[in-house]
């Protein structure tokens, strides 16, 4: 039944672009991005309840490695450089996780360690010529698909795709094995854990570690898809916010809040700033955001997965 | 005699003013059933948080098994087969009741379907079976002492350390309880328990260590005990401390 679903749900997808329009299959492109972001971080943030608000480092330092080997003498293509790229990443998330999980920082304090790092980050690049400065990196047009780059719109959307069904492969895994298990037990109470003999320190590690390294990669993707990298933008707060809206909106902890969320917010997002930005109201989206964001707080506080799951299981019964 | 399960020597914890825990010396045998028991504040729940490892000592030693537990993580100390409960349980309420088993029986069993089978097994046991598919948060709290039990239990544990299963319970479920602590004894599991419920206390321990002010004031039989005029005046003498064994 599961499994049906989601294989209509793929076929659909699939065969989508023969019907958008380039508008539509930008947003389409927007939200498959989002949704991978957002699983990645629920890997952390909503399964293990780690609130992580600084994953837009690990994007910045995914886009800037690959952005960076693809330029360099060596010319490596960004296919290679994308895991050159998570890796760094993932080693940025080990010393941010073992910061805060060696020294217990919980909740707020967790929340501005992350802040900080990212933040140290978008500081560092901007003033590193060598990275390009404030005004960042600019990648140029080829259309090479050795270079992660493609002429057919389509392509990036395919991609974008892919990358959204992995990030969801790799949840699907996890919640079935006892990695998954130890984590959602995990976000419930640490020193129970604890007393059961689960490693606790270890598992955050890894679900650190995994969540670092997929949203590293994503950071390939919106280097090349964007074809421009800027520190403010990249390594900001605003795309933290981003990443982490999503899964909180569709449900923290739950397969396809992730997807839900992106789904919900990300063409609300952009019908909204091309709104307001007609009208001149720059960053009105985020009122938007933060409306919406206070209702689900208020009405749907597990978000809005587990409450449409919850209608339909009580319409059946 | 061989050397004893757990074997607790010296065992001191301050907290700022309050010496919680002084000079604590004590044993459990292989498969015995001792209880710690003594006036609140008298520094029981400490010393079960020390020799679990979640509290450093200041001082002493603890073994088990023959390892010198120091420096061990609680989980470290829990896979060596030393599992605890709490006093104020701390179930995950958002999993299910079987899940929350399983974060116990994991350790032991990697893969899930073998760790859900064994933790369906204990909930069989303690019966708690026909909740198991539903959210701990909302079991009673009977039913809540009893999956604390069950999780600890999961863990498949030499020596099971019990902080106050019984209270708040009422007749027929404390009786529950003792019938449970007595089979899970049976099978060979070694206990200490912390118990307020005297009456529990009595049928069940073999031996009994009493606190008071943070150190052990008696030990021995349960008649014997019970009968000891510095017992009786730890709990009825001293009339600002008197809390009512119940």
């Amino acid at each position: 039944m599961k499994v049906a679903a989601a294989g209509v749900a793929v076929a659909v997808l699939l065969a989508l672009p023969a019907v958008l329009n380039a508008y539509a299959l930008t947003v389409f492109v927007l939200i498959f991005f989002y949704a991978y972001l957002g699983q990645a971080w629920n890997i952390v943030g909503g399964y293990t309840g780690q609130l992580s608000v600084g994953h837009a480092a690990f994007v910045g330092v995914g886009g800037y490695t690959a952005a960076m080997l693809a330029a360099s003498d060596w010319a490596i293509t960004p296919w290679a450089g994308m895991f050159v790229g998570g890796a760094l990443a993932a080693v940025l998330g080990g010393i941010i996780g073992y910061l805060g999980f060696r020294f217990g920082l919980r909740g707020f304090y967790f929340v501005l360690l992350t802040v900080a790092f990212a933040e140290v980050c978008r500081i560092v690049v901007s003033n590193v010529d060598a990275l390009g400065g404030a005004l960042g990196l600019y990648i140029t047009f080829t259309g090479n698909p050795r270079q992660f780059q493609f002429q057919d719109q389509r392509a990036y959307y395919y991609v974008a795709l892919a990358l959204m069904l992995l990030a969801t492969g790799v949840a699907a895994l996890l919640e079935r094995r006892r990695f998954g298990i130890y984590l959602t037990a995990i976000r419930e109470d640490e020193a129970a854990c604890e007393a059961l003999g689960v490693p606790t320190f270890r598992y955050k590690m890894l679900a650190m570690l995994v969540s670092s390294f997929l949203t590293g990669l994503g950071g390939t993707f919106y280097a090349f898809y964007l074809f421009s990298l800027q520190p403010n933008t990249v390594f900001g707060i605003p795309l933290s916010v981003e990443i982490i809206i999503r899964p909180i909106i569709g449900g923290a902890g739950t397969l396809l809040g992730p997807i839900l969320g992106s789904l919900i917010l990300t063409p609300l997002g952009e019908v909204s700033r091309a709104y307001f930005g007609q009208s001149g109201l720059h960053g009105a989206h985020l009122v938007v955001y933060g409306v919406l964001l206070i209702a689900v707080v208020l009405f749907l506080p597990q978000g809005a997965y587990p409450a449409l799951r919850q209608l339909f299981t009580r319409k059946r019964a | 005699m061989s050397q004893p399960l757990l074997s607790v020597t010296g065992l001191g914890k301050r907290f700022g003013g309050l010496q919680a825990v002084k000079d604590l010396t004590f044993e459990v045998g292989e498969g015995e059933i001792v209880a710690l028991i003594g006036p609140n504040g008298a520094g029981k729940t400490t010393a079960f948080a020390l020799i679990s490892g979640f509290l450093t000592p200041d001082g002493g030693r603890v073994t088990f098994v023959g390892r010198d537990l120091r420096g061990l993580a609680p989980h470290e100390v829990n896979a060596l087969g030393l599992a605890r409960t709490f006093q104020i349980m701390r179930p995950f309420p958002r999993l299910t009741v079987v899940r929350n088993v399983m974060i116990a029986t994991l350790g032991r069993h990697p893969g899930v379907a073998e760790a859900e089978r064994r933790a369906r097994a204990v909930l069989d046991e303690l019966g708690l079976g026909a909740k198991a598919d539903l959210p701990a948060g909302g079991l009673t709290l009977a039913e809540r002492k009893r999956l604390e039990l069950a999780r600890a239990l999961g863990t498949e544990p030499r020596l099971l350390l019990l902080d106050e299963v019984m209270s708040g319970l009422n007749d027929a479920e404390t009786e529950r309880i003792v019938d449970l602590v007595r089979a899970i004894n049976a099978r060979g599991v070694a206990i200490l328990l912390i118990e307020h419920v005297m009456r529990a206390v009595m049928s069940l321990a073999q031996r009994i260590v009493v606190l008071n002010y943070g150190e052990r004031i008696a030990e021995g039989r349960p008649d014997a005990v019970a009968n000891d005029p510095r017992v009786i005046e730890a709990y009825l003498g001293d009339e600002e401390t008197a809390a009512a064994p119940a």
